[in-house]
């Protein structure tokens, strides 16, 4: 049986470039001595590896040739595949490792933090799930442009799409790449084209049917490897929490302090901002959204909703027991430690320690091959989203203004797929060893500001027009990424410029308001021909969106 | 199909009504609950740090945030539930009425 006490001596190699303290949303910040090849991990990865790719295959054979099948897996699965898969596509490895982490170093602040990304499921349901399936066809693009002008609002929700791609894609590469460094000793470089590779295949081959599988089966695996871990973990206190939270108090340097907030709401403004555009930036990203469409009907979009929350609740609240299990179990326990008392591999790796300490090495292997498979299945689903945006929206309709045909539009889609995957697997060993913790903050701020206003508005308010919407929309953008530059978190942490002009890591108190605002505004005064003719077709949508009728 | 028509069916103004009161109720009661929470851990942190009785170390932080984690889900639970039944009824009585 290898163990990372032995191994680490022997093969450790490469030392941290990136100091400082882990960041929850971000595997991307420490990183300690990289470990030795595990056998069993690897068997496991190469298990999941093969099954994918024949799923691939099988999808490909299937057939990927026309726009419905490779945008949204012929719009025939179940609402339950659909719930799963998009619990897989959402619960990243950098959640998985970086709450349990959080829990283990902040303890009660790892609720905090993975409440707030758990409240943005139930108002995707209660405020556009069903309209969005019964007016969109492969983008949430569809939705807006229903009634609003095609060319301006595509243009711009594609962009949007685009951007929100590149910077998630580039989080998820950096923090895969470091992490498989991590568990199989790879060097970064290989292992951001390995994941980068392999999203490239199945997307391209695949279409939305490889990257849906993919994602259940991720789904269920990181759903058992949570519970095996929790079960066992509870097991060790006679299945008593009371016991398992003594135990992890009477261990931490912080003691009872663990049981309560600390500091990770350090301000309210700040903490609000966040709040915003985690509560309404779920229902702004775009390969969340993409997924509704591969449903038949409002009924199993609905049950989708449903059985992603349960899932990703249940994942979470799992989280909270790993952390602490990690406190208890852990932390106690030298054989984790490096050479200066430090957790060996970095704060990142407490999960994997922790199922090593539970179920040997056969769990560790396991585990590190669910992170690998969880990696895998949220950069598919947004290199996916990316390549939609750009042929379907970018380069069918607004290019081509319709005149493409549906062979012609899914081959760029493919080579939409390729060339994301070039250009985000280019940037991540460009950003290997920057700070950008900041990332997943603001493209979450980017999905409130930019899409949600322009979704909701367009799907209940009348009065909305395409000026209103495109103006909303851009403001959104601008004012979003601008901030964000300006923040603390980019202008001092990332690019070392001193004291930050705007002071908030999140924008989207100021942005969210503001893209709603400007939509108003803008649509209010537009007296247009255009402007009157979009709101005579309101009621139309409307019917269609409640209903379902004459929807396809 | 004239979908223009249609709204100004009685059964489909009811739908369209109820389910806007239902999703509009449900998202204000969830972002409610979500920001009283925040607000709660920047102003009043020692509140949820209280032991839920003196022999235990759970606090009632632990108890609120898993209790908001299940607010989330029951809501989600109780308008799929609702839509299922009243919602597609309803929708299935408008298809009736314009056939």
């Amino acid at each position: 049986m290898i163990r990372y006490s032995a191994c680490a001596t022997l093969f450790a190699t490469a030392i941290a470039l990136v100091p400082g303290p882990a960041a929850a949303d971000a595997l991307t910040s420490a990183v300690g001595a990289r470990q030795s090849l595990n056998a069993t991990a690897i068997m496991m990865f190469l298990g999941f590896v093969a099954v994918s790719l024949a799923i691939t295959w099988w999808a490909a054979r299937k057939g990927t040739n026309t726009a419905k099948d490779f945008y949204a897996a012929g719009a025939g699965l179940k609402g339950v595949e659909n719930g799963l898969a998009i619990a897989g596509d959402y619960t990243s490895a950098a959640t998985f490792l970086g709450v349990t982490a959080l829990v283990y170093t902040s303890g009660y602040d790892g609720m905090i933090y993975a409440i707030g990304f758990l409240i943005g499921f139930p108002m995707i349901l209660f405020l556009i799930a069903e309209p969005l399936r019964n007016l969109g066809r492969y983008t949430f693009a569809d939705v807006a442009a229903y009634r609003l002008s095609e060319v301006p609002v595509r243009a711009v929700a594609g962009v949007n799409t685009l951007v929100i791609v590149v910077f998630y894609l580039i989080a998820q590469l950096v923090g895969a790449g470091k992490l498989i460094q991590l568990l199989f000793g790879l060097p970064y470089i290989y292992a951001v084209g390995i994941v980068g590779g392999l999203m490239m295949v199945y997307v391209t081959f695949g279409g939305m049917l490889a990257t849906t599988w993919v994602q259940i089966i991720k789904a269920v695996l990181l759903m058992s490897g949570s519970v095996l871990m929790s079960v066992l973990i509870l097991g060790h206190f006679g299945f008593s929490l009371e016991a398992l939270f003594r135990e992890a108090v009477a261990l931490h340097p912080k003691a009872g302090a663990i049981m309560a907030p600390g500091g990770l709401v350090k301000d309210p403004v700040s903490a609000i901002s966040l709040g915003v555009a985690l509560i309404f930036g779920t229902a702004g990203l775009p390969h969340i959204l993409m997924r509704f469409f591969t449903v038949s009907d409002a009924r199993q979009a609905r049950t989708s909703v449903l059985v992603a929350t349960g899932f990703i609740s249940i994942f979470y609240s799992l989280l909270f027991v790993l952390g602490f299990g990690a406190i208890a179990i852990v932390s106690a326990n030298p054989q984790f430690r490096d050479a200066s008392g430090g957790l060996l591999g970095g704060i990142n790796m407490v999960a994997l320690h922790l199922a090593d300490a539970v179920g040997g090495s056969l769990l560790l292997g396991f585990i590190s091959a669910v992170a690998f498979a969880t990696i895998l299945a949220v950069v598919s689903g947004l290199t996916l989203a990316g390549a939609s945006a750009a042929s379907h929206d970018l380069y069918a309709r607004v290019m081509r203004r319709g005149r493409a045909g549906e062979r012609e539009e899914v081959l760029v889609s493919k080579a939409a797929a390729v060339s994301i995957s070039v250009l985000s697997m280019g940037l991540g060993v460009l950003f290997e060893n920057q700070n950008i913790a900041f990332m997943v903050g603001l493209v979450f701020a980017i999905a409130a500001s930019a899409n949600f206003p322009i979704i909701l508005l367009s799907i209940v308010w009348r009065d909305l027009t395409t000026r209103g919407a495109v103006s909303g929309s851009v403001a959104g953008l601008l004012t979003s990424v601008g901030l964000v530059a300006l923040s603390p978190g980019v202008w001092s942490a990332t690019l070392k410029l001193g004291v930050a002009p705007f002071p908030y890591d999140n924008p989207a108190l100021i942005s969210v308001p503001l893209a709603f605002a400007l939509s108003w505004a803008v649509s209010v005064l537009d007296r247009s021909a255009s402007a009157a003719s979009v709101r005579a077709s309101f009621g139309a949508q409307h019917v269609r969106a409640q209903t379902g009728l004459a929807a396809e | 199909m004239d979908l223009q028509a249609i709204q100004k069916n009685p059964t489909f103004r009811q739908l369209a009504s109820e389910r806007a009161r239902l999703g509009v109720g449900m998202s204000i009661a969830m972002a409610a609950a979500y920001f009283a929470y925040i607000m709660t851990i920047a102003f009043w942190p020692s509140l949820l740090g209280h032991p839920l009785s003196s022999g235990t170390v759970i606090t009632w932080g632990v108890l609120i945030g898993i209790g908001l984690i299940a607010f989330g889900l029951l809501l989600t639970a109780l308008y799929v539930r609702r839509a299922n039944s009243r919602f597609d009824q309803l929708n299935q009585l408008l298809l009736e009425d314009i056939r």
